[in-house]
């Protein structure tokens, strides 16, 4: 539903489901599953500037007098979901010439026109982490987004108080990343590799210090190095891609000697190494697939690694690596989870702030409570079953799918043009002209 | 045992229930068959290895779905040497004494895979293990499934461990023709152990996904594929009616190649011919009017665009996985207009369909045809239909409807077990059953 903003809401006006900013938005019936505490059947979610403004029982929540009442009475309303590791928008980080190139940002070459971005919106995915593949031992820099409806990057994007745009730093081992030099053809070579330009950053990081702001002694900008710095100094967090259980206890090794912090990324064989990665209190974002295969690193994939990483105490939480999983599915992958074994609130943690977490921000998303952003998505039923549908999903209190709406409906089921890229003179000019049109008489 | 525990009144009789492993096969299936299977048994005796002992096996169950009538609720299936001995209510469907049984919310005949590469397309995804497509020739009807298929492979373990005890795998799409595909099923012994049709089909395919873009080597285009795989017919129909003279010093030699061709032109062998884009659809429909050939559609994501059509030429569709990947246009995707509501549409149109797991080059390495039936059965495929579409209209479309795909007396004791809704996403298949075997006890 790729839109100006001003089209969206122009849209929303004519179709009568959103108020004007300021005006509270209230979902009046459903069952509300907060994930910061038990579901809350006939609940009452209060939405107002784009903020969740209360979340609870019908007979606590008082309505205000001008919200918007919208009846989801016998659906199933939870936070928006968070995926941890996609590729929608084509991304790209570094290219042939290097195995380590942190200098790329993914922020570079994203479209937003991408009808994955859409997509993910129909499986109900309102915050996303999409990085650079798994080609290199460190392919760039991953970026944080929000599904809003945008015309551009920078309207997807999310910002610290100090304006700063939020992501990590995606890293690989094992096979993927091996190939002819000057990448690395073994595993020892990676790992050597990796701890050369570790070494290389903490001295950069050394000779700014001493510098003390002093730019005569400050040493030449480099955009690697500068971004290595980040990694050390736990402003951007490490998404490592790492399969085999000798490769994961690799990126434990490569922590603990520089102290960065780490999400480990698919884990195929995380059952394997549960206790170590609980010891390490490291976290894990994994994949569920139809099968195990595809490649040696993943013939021991196992749905039962949710249920064992959360038994050892992980931090766990579900991605789609979009296009290996699709974005409209991800409610299954936690389903699979279930079904060998993990609970069904460490499922649906796994699916909101748990994820939020491992992007340092659980404080902004991933629960329906009190001052966070009203990112949340309406269901028709349980969230685990084969036969609920993503009705609806919103992004900072404006809906940005519509299961109702036919062209919202093409991108969640498929069909004649839903892998479109989407051409915005085509659908805005559309759109304003039809809802201006309404506008004005 | 898991979820299915539990043993028949009175002792086990192991011995007395055994059967030889030959007691499944059909008549039909000729004393060579039985020869082989001799011989698999000797040779597993000689092995050391134990030779499957075919206990005798009743299911009881709160709702049998037996796919030739309305379901039954708490139903009993006997299993007898291998075959379906039994199938009615509990109340009337005694258990034999001796009898092993086994309990599950759901029984439904062991799913039926339309179409896959399992077998010959292993889980590691390196050169050794993938043998669903042979480059260099666009045209190798010659190619056997059964010499490629390795029943040991893990994911036909995986499929096997959901339900799946029948699939109809072989040659892959990706070339004009590729190769033969076979009927067999996910647990026995040898391929000859469990094959049921070791001929099914030729595969061939049609649109981009036959040409290639070497330079030099054909087909290019289109149209290149359709005129290969036209010369080549017209060729093995002449080299039918040269084998016929009556101067056997004027008959050509035998051609493999052509001989299979021949059973196509003959409509004793199918031609599966794997096609997404609309017009390719359509190219195909039009071979097989030219030729009369007996076509059975495959993939076909937008099948939506010519309804009309395919259901006018009256052929059956093994539609794609629901959650095949769409790729992109700007890749020049064949699928990229694929939908999870392909087989609810084709069904609707009044077209029979099957559900496949296709064939998928990276991770994950197969689809399943239960989690891909749940897909559709969310997205417009009615319920039993979309049972209907992994049993009995799969065995149908593939041919094998006589000896799998319902749960009736007679046909192969082939079973899958469930805890619940099988295309919920949280239930279990808690056990399979193949030729009244218990071929999977896991919990998955």
């Amino acid at each position: 539903m790729q839109r100006l903003v001003s089209a969206a809401l122009a849209l929303s006006l004519a179709a009568g489901v959103c108020a004007a900013a300021g005006a509270p938005d209230a979902f009046v019936g459903a069952t509300l599953l907060p994930i910061s505490r038990p579901a809350i059947e006939h609940g009452i979610l209060i939405v107002r500037d784009g903020k969740i403004v209360d979340a609870g029982p019908a007979d606590r929540v008082a309505i205000p007098k001008d919200a918007t009442i919208h009846d989801v009475a016998g659906k199933v309303i939870m936070p928006g979901l968070v995926d941890s590791h996609s590729h929608i928008g084509g991304p790209a980080g570094g290219d042939d010439s290097g195995p380590i190139q942190p200098e790329c940002r993914v922020l570079d070459a994203v479209d937003v026109r991408d009808c994955g971005l859409q997509k993910a919106q129909a499986g109900g995915i309102t915050t996303v982490n999409i990085m650079p593949g798994s080609g290199h031992l460190m392919s760039g820099q991953t970026l944080y987004l929000k599904l809003r409806d945008a015309n551009t990057i920078e309207g997807l994007l999310l910002r610290d108080k100090d304006g700063r745009t939020l992501g990590g730093v995606k890293m690989a081992n094992g096979t993927n990343s091996q190939k002819d030099p000057p990448f690395p053809g073994t595993r020892g070579k990676s790992a050597a590799l990796v701890r050369a330009r570790f070494v290389a950053a903490r001295e950069y990081q050394r000779k700014i210090q001493l510098a003390k702001g002093d730019p005569s002694k400050l040493p030449d900008r480099d955009l690697a190095l500068e971004t290595m710095v980040e990694v050390l100094e736990g402003k951007r967090v490490v998404h490592f891609h790492t399969h085999r259980h000798d490769d994961i206890l690799t990126v434990l090794r490569l922590q603990k000697e520089f102290g960065f912090r780490v999400v480990l990324h698919h884990v195929s064989e995380g059952w394997k190494v549960a206790n170590e990665i609980a010891a390490a209190k490291v976290p894990c974002s994994i994949i569920l697939l139809d099968s195990p295969g595809g490649k040696p690193e993943a013939v021991d994939i196992d749905w039962r690694t949710g249920s064992v990483l959360e038994k050892a105490g992980v931090l766990v939480a579900f991605h789609t690596d979009d296009p290996i999983t699709d974005s409209r599915l991800l409610l299954r992958s936690a389903a699979f989870a279930v079904r060998a074994g993990m609970s069904r609130d460490g499922a649906l943690r796994g699916l909101t702030i748990a994820p939020a977490q491992m992007l340092d921000l659980q404080d902004r998303i991933g629960t329906l409570e009190k001052g966070k952003d009203a990112d949340f998505v309406v269901l028709s039923g349980d969230p685990l079953s084969a036969y609920t549908h993503v009705l609806q999903t919103w992004v900072e209190g404006a809906k940005v799918f519509d299961r109702d709406d036919p062209r919202d409906r093409l991108w969640a089921v498929g069909g004649y043009g839903a892998s479109h890229p989407q051409s915005f003179t085509w659908c805005c000019a559309d759109d304003e002209g039809k809802h201006g049109a309404e506008e004005e008489r | 045992m898991s979820a299915i525990t539990g043993r028949g009144p009175g002792a086990p009789r192991a011995a007395a229930a055994a059967a030889p492993a030959g007691a499944a096969t059909t008549p039909a299936a000729g004393t060579a068959a039985a020869a082989l299977l001799a011989a698999a048994v000797l040779v597993a005796i000689v092995l050391g290895a134990t030779p499957v002992v075919r206990a005798q096996v009743a299911v009881r169950a709160a709702t049998v779905h037996t796919m030739a009538g309305p379901p039954i609720q708490d139903g009993v299936v006997i299993v007898r040497d291998g075959r379906i001995a039994a199938v009615g209510t509990a109340a009337q469907t005694p258990i034999p004494e001796g009898f092993r049984v086994l309990r599950a919310a759901v029984v439904t005949p062991g799913l039926i895979d339309a179409h896959t590469v399992a077998g010959l397309s292993g889980q590691l995804n390196v050169p050794p293990d993938q043998d669903q497509l042979e480059p260099g020739d666009p045209i190798q009807p010659e190619l056997r499934a059964i010499d490629g298929f390795n029943i040991h492979e893990r994911l036909v373990e995986w499929l096997l461990g959901l339900g799946v005890t029948t699939i109809h795998t072989g040659y892959g799409p990706g070339a004009v023709v590729s190769g033969q595909t076979m009927v067999v099923k996910t647990y026995g012994r040898s391929v000859e152990d469990a094959v049921l049709l070791p001929m099914a089909m030729v595969a061939a395919t049609l649109g981009a996904g036959a040409t290639t873009s070497t330079p030099g080597k054909s087909p290019g285009t289109r149209s290149k594929a359709i005129a290969l795989l036209r010369i080549e017919l017209i060729k093995a129909r002449e080299y039918v009616q040269k084998r016929a003279l009556a101067d056997e010093s004027k008959r050509p030699g035998t051609d493999l190649r052509l001989e299979v061709l021949a059973q196509v032109l003959h409509k004793e062998l199918p031609l599966l011919v794997t096609v997404h884009r609309h017009q390719d659809i359509l190219s195909a429909l039009r071979l097989a009017r030219e030729f009369d050939l007996k076509l059975v559609l495959d993939g076909v994501a937008e099948a939506p665009l010519v309804l009309e059509e395919i259901k006018a030429s009256g052929v059956a569709v093994i539609v794609h996985p629901t959650m095949y990947r769409a790729g992109s246009p700007r890749g020049g995707s064949e699928t990229e207009n694929l939908s999870f509501e392909t087989a609810g549409k084709l069904r609707a149109a009044g077209v029979t369909i099957a559900l496949q797991s296709g064939y998928e080059a990276y991770v994950p390495k197969t689809r399943v045809v239960l989690l891909e039936a749940a897909v559709a059965a969310a997205n417009g495929l009615a319920w039993q239909d979309a049972l209907a579409a992994i049993t009995i209209d799969a065995a149908r479309v593939i041919g094998v409807a006589d000896r799998v795909g319902s749960l009736e007396v007679g046909k192969d004791g082939d079973l899958a077990l469930f805890d619940g809704d099988p295309f919920e996403y949280t239930t279990h298949c808690v056990g399979v059953v193949v030729r009244g075997v218990v071929a999977s006890d896991k919990t998955m």
